[in-house]
């Protein structure tokens, strides 16, 4: 037994100071930018926020342990679901709502590992795309509970007092999200490294070889589930409030299917790329959007040319970066040092969030 | 473009003019005086006024709704065209928000934030704007005239700044209710509706005047399910003799389609959400080599509130089908259309109504306060200070074997708890310049 | 009628489409082991040429033809054009890729053809027919929908089974190293096999347009249930895919008649979890799973 592993427990990786000191450079410098900008260029920074939590834990899932999810939208919806509950008629603290939404998406991502465990390849994807479609009915089922198809509204946080009246509740909204999502990381990263993050990369490599090794599959892959609907009910409470409505037509198959491309889109197993792909995720629609109505073209060319872009640009992604942004900032990095004589230093081993996906 | 002399002289004549126009505000007596536009609220300069909308422009609800916005548009180019508002052309900034709620929170927040629109109007759809109802009302936006007949928009307390516009669905349920129990008396009646506050509002209305005996079956769907097989035939099965149905024009052919499949031929009364006889005429007309064709629709009970769009006598109809053959030809001529461009008609009477230079707050004074009529609407609309309310009634009407419609009776009006009482006015002729003075 | 009937009778129409596009899902799966979300939106595609046939004056059965060899034509060109070259890249790649196909051909066709629902016409009629005094719900079209998606299974099975490039086409997607040893030109027999996959999609497309109506979406729902007839009968199995596919059909039909509209996808989807619960890898999955 060696030193390390005497001095951690298993799921403190070495490097989570260095982890922590990273978010703080990176919380500084956000909080920064953040009250350099306008109240809608918050808001999107608090939906890349939230939605990099998502993908985040998608990532981890889908990218570290090999279990492929088209239904993440609905985990997210249960987290929002929880949130527009517990706020239905009543205020309560910000912490204990978002604590509640991780717990609650969590423990029904349990049952759902549980079940996912058992299947492998397309038939996970069919069992999570069948969530995905059934799980938006229940609320329209139950109207009286879930508030049907126009759903449960929720309104922005209040930003304390001390901030001034004035401060704007998108910029607010921001941090929080910003906070959420800066914590998961440093959750997750800290959770890569350490000894649960190689057993769940040594099953999503070869279950055969990792159940030889004496590690349960099952239980790795739930934990996996577990800790990636925790991401998602995370996601999805921010999401509550910073949509202003929980509906069904907010968790519909396309979210999820979303999620999956900006975790593909951004460079499949490793943080960063998930927060690439949540960036795109929600910068192109507005960068399309407008764009489409300042080229005055007839209106079925416009209307759908956001669409077409956006299909497009996976299409193009996948063609010419199979590895997304990370891997071909990664590669262009790599040119670069090549050019000026340096040798490419493999750092893979040492930052495990430039882990690359797994090959065919 | 009377402004773009010295910018120095007119910022001063600005000031100038807000410390006079605040002066006579106070006195009550604003609006005699101005004669220069300002730029008096965000959204609004000299020549310009900027109005905001979400539509459903891509995605499953787009077909039919996607034409409603570019027809509100094709009328303020009309308008624009003729002089615009006070001289301010109107610029219409529409969004695609996809039918998703989610959408909808983005897409409004960067209209009123970052294009900094004067009001928003016309969003459609009841689960796509709840989600930013909350938020224009905090930001005090003006939220004029929202695509839904949701009851919800009626609510002075808790949503000030917003307007519903089209007669509420259980204005609309009771009155076709009152239709089927004086016309069609002791027939066994079949519900089905869309399982959204739409269908339900309506059978809130249907149940107010039909006595719950005579409903043998309630049967509904949801939008993303199309198989409506089910339904048809547990409705069939429980010898529904008359089906009201709270649909949309897809599922309304989508139900007569299969209903021609079980050789069902019951009595079909149709919201007017779900009845425009154009598209559903487009939707039926390419089965006539199976047998079943437009003749589906013959005998279909139905109700209007703006005049009836085969109608090419009626002034309003000649006005807006003249504005939609010179701007936006492209587009087939139907419900739509009609609805997008009387939307505009009532959002240009509101402006001018409101003063060359509107505030915000001034416009929802103006509709509070102002009664506004000669518009294309067949009822009056129930705009007050405690009522946010729009149209409040609909006049019946049935489809002839050609396609074409007439009218049933006459114009009646109601609230969601009140009784259905006749309406006696008369119907308004538009302007002869088509823009509202 | 009796309800039961009247519910069978649509459960076994809707299943013969679900089925025909699990089919298409199946052999595409089985030729490169790649879920095809595009199908759908490929079906959709061609469907609208055939309307384009139609509407500039081609008879129907010309315009169903137009759909079928558009439909041919398509699948090869995605596969031999887009698919091919992410062959290496990690298998979810290719996924994205299809969800990117499916977005750019859903935005295109409103932008060609027009946002409007469309109606397409059927080629037999879709009233109920009668025998003798008797209303069946059950009309010569679905009799046409239900003959030609067994008669194309029926062929299928002849062609991989019975003829010498079925069998190349089954060594192709089996092993293609040992195949390319035993000289059958592996690319071609993958690009064929997307292309009838694609056939037998656009045939489903035009099946099922008379009564869904014609607008970008709308096969959609058609793919999920295809998609989830062809993971209850097992990947690999293309009567599996029929079953599956049929399954889902009656499912649907039977709870949305029994216990609600709204529950019926809920319904159906239980089904499908518990199917899977105890056969992960679907009903006719024979060959037990390889593990090293």
């Amino acid at each position: 037994m060696s030193l390390s592993a005497l001095r951690w427990p298993p799921f403190v990786s070495p490097t989570l100071g260095r982890h922590l000191a990273m978010a703080l450079g990176a919380a500084v410098f956000l909080l920064l930018v953040s009250s350099q900008i306008g109240a809608y260029d918050d808001y999107n920074l608090a939906a890349i926020a939230l939605f990099a939590i998502a993908t985040a834990g998608l990532t981890v899932l889908t990218g570290v342990n090999g279990q492929l999810s088209l239904g993440h939208g609905a985990l997210m919806a249960i987290g929002a679901y929880t949130t527009s509950l517990l706020l239905r008629g009543r205020e309560l603290p910000l912490m204990l709502v978002l604590l509640a939404s991780v717990t609650t998406a969590a423990l029904i991502g349990a049952v759902f590992g549980v079940a996912a465990a058992r299947l492998r390849g397309p038939y996970l994807a069919g069992a999570t795309l069948a969530l995905a479609l059934g799980l938006p009915q229940i609320p329209t089922r139950y109207k009286g509970v879930f508030g049907g198809e126009e759903g449960l509204t929720v309104s922005l946080p209040a930003p304390p007092n001390w901030l001034g009246v004035d401060f704007p509740r998108e910029r607010w909204l921001a941090w929080i999200a910003i906070a959420a999502a800066l914590a998961t990381m440093v959750l997750l990263a800290n959770v890569l490294q350490s000894s649960v993050g190689r057993r769940f990369k040594a099953v999503r490599d070869h279950e055969a070889a990792a159940a030889l090794c004496g590690i349960d599959v099952a239980q790795t892959q739930v934990q996996a589930f577990v800790l990636s609907s925790g991401c998602a009910g995370l996601a999805g409470s921010l999401f509550a409030y910073w949509s202003g409505v929980t509906a069904p037509g907010g968790f519909s198959i396309p979210l999820s299917l979303q999620l999956l491309s900006a975790v593909v889109i951004g460079g499949l197993g490793t943080l960063a790329g998930a927060v690439w792909g949540s960036i795109v995720l929600v910068l192109l629609p507005t960068f399309t959007g407008g764009m489409a109505s300042n080229l005055n073209l007839p209106s079925s060319v416009g209307n759908n040319l956001p669409l077409a872009i956006y299909g497009a640009v996976l299409v193009l992604a996948m063609l010419v970066f199979p590895y997304g942004i990370h891997g071909g900032l990664g590669r262009l990095l790599g040119l670069v040092r090549a050019r000026w004589g340096q040798t490419s230093t493999n750092h893979k081993g040492v930052v495990d969030w430039d882990d690359p996906a797994p090959g065919g | 473009m009377n402004n773009r002399t010295n910018g120095m002289t007119s910022g001063i004549s600005r000031v100038a003019l807000g410390c006079v126009a605040a002066l006579l505000a106070a006195c009550g007596q604003a609006s005699t005086v101005e004669t220069t536009n300002t730029a008096s609220a965000p959204g609004i300069t000299a020549t310009e006024v900027k109005i905001g909308s979400t539509q459903p422009l891509t995605g499953p609800a787009a077909p039919g709704y996607s034409e409603i916005a570019p027809a509100s548009n094709a009328y303020f180019q009309y308008v624009n065209a003729h002089g615009g508002i006070f001289g301010r052309r109107i610029t219409y900034d529409f969004q695609d928000d996809g039918y998703n709620p989610t959408r909808t929170a983005s897409v409004t927040r960067q209209l009123v934030l970052q294009d900094t629109v004067f009001a928003m109007f016309s969003a459609l759809g009841t689960p796509t704007h709840l989600a930013v109802a909350d938020y224009l009302n905090s930001e005090k936006v003006p939220d004029l005239f929202v695509s839904s007949g949701c009851n919800c928009w009626n609510n002075p307390s808790k949503y000030p700044y917003t307007f519903g516009w089209q007669p509420d669905y259980t204005i609309e349920g009771k009155i076709l209710g009152q239709y089927i129990q004086q016309n069609l008396a002791g027939k066994k009646v079949g519900y089905f509706y869309q399982n959204d506050e739409f269908g339900l509002d309506g059978v809130k209305g249907l149940d107010l005047q039909i006595p719950s005996a005579s409903v043998v079956s309630r049967q509904n769907y949801v939008p993303t399910n199309t198989n409506v097989g089910p339904q048809l035939a547990a409705l069939q099965g429980a010898g529904a003799e008359v089906i009201v149905s709270y649909t949309i024009p897809a599922f309304t052919a989508l139900a007569l389609l299969t209903a021609a499949k079980l050789n069902y031929h019951p009595t079909w009364v149709v919201s007017n959400v779900g009845s425009d006889v154009p598209t559903l005429t487009g939707l039926l007309t390419k089965f006539s080599q199976g047998k079943v064709g437009g003749q589906l629709l013959t005998s279909l009970v139905t109700d209007a509130y703006l005049p009836l769009i085969t109608d090419t006598s009626n002034p309003w109809i000649s006005l807006f089908k003249g504005i939609h053959d010179q701007y936006i030809s492209s587009f087939p001529w139907d419900g739509n259309v009609l609805y997008g461009m009387a939307q505009a008609y009532t959002l240009v009477q509101v402006l001018k109504a409101a003063g060359r230079n509107p505030t915000r707050a001034g416009v929802v004074k103006t509709l509070e306060t102002t009664k506004l009529t000669g518009g294309p609407g067949l009822a009056p609309y129930g705009y007050g200070s405690g009522n946010h309310l729009g149209s409040l009634g609909v006049q019946v009407t049935t489809v002839g074997a050609d396609g074409s419609l007439a009218t049933v009776g006459p114009i009646y009006t109601s609230t969601d708890s009140g009784p259905i009482t006749q309406y006696a006015g008369t119907p308004a002729t538009p302007p002869a310049n088509g823009i509202p003075s | 009628m009796g309800r039961f009937v009247v519910l069978t009778l649509n459960g076994l129409t809707e299943g013969a489409i679900y089925a025909a596009m699990a089919l298409a899902l199946v052999m595409i799966w089985r030729a490169t082991r790649v879920v095809n979300f595009a199908q759908g939106a490929m079906a959709m595609f061609t469907t609208y040429l055939a309307l384009f046939a139609l509407e500039r004056g081609a008879p129907y059965w010309a315009a169903f033809i137009v759909a079928l060899l558009c439909g041919l034509l398509l699948g090869a060109v995605v596969e031999r054009v887009l698919v091919r070259p992410v062959e290496s890249a990690p298998p979810l790649n290719v996924v994205i890729l299809t969800l990117g196909v499916l977005l750019v051909l859903e935005a295109l066709a409103p932008m060609l053809f027009g946002g409007q629902i469309r109606s397409f016409p059927a080629a037999f009629s879709i009233v109920g027919m009668r025998v003798g005094s008797l209303a069946i719900p059950f009309s010569p079209f679905d009799l046409f929908t239900l003959g030609s998606v067994l008669g194309l299974m029926v062929i299928l099975l002849l062609l991989f089974q019975k003829t010498d490039l079925g069998l190349r086409m089954r060594a192709a997607a089996f092993n293609a190293e040992v195949s390319r040893l035993l000289g059958i030109r592996v690319g071609r027999m993958l690009t064929l096999g997307w292309a009838l996959a694609s056939m037998v999609g656009a045939l489903a497309g035009v099946l099922i347009a008379p009564s869904l109506l014609l607008y970008p979406t709308y096969m959609d729902q058609v793919l999920v249930f295809g998609f989830t007839g062809a993971i209850l009968g097992g990947l690999d199995s293309p009567p599996g895919a029929v079953v599956g596919g049929l399954a889902i059909g009656f499912a649907l039909s039977y709870v949305g008649g029994y216990f609600g509209s709204d529950l019926e996808t809920v319904g159906a989807l239980v089904i499908l979890v518990a199917v899977l619960m105890i056969r992960p890898r679907g009903l006719f999955a024979w060959q037990s799973q390889r593990q090293v």
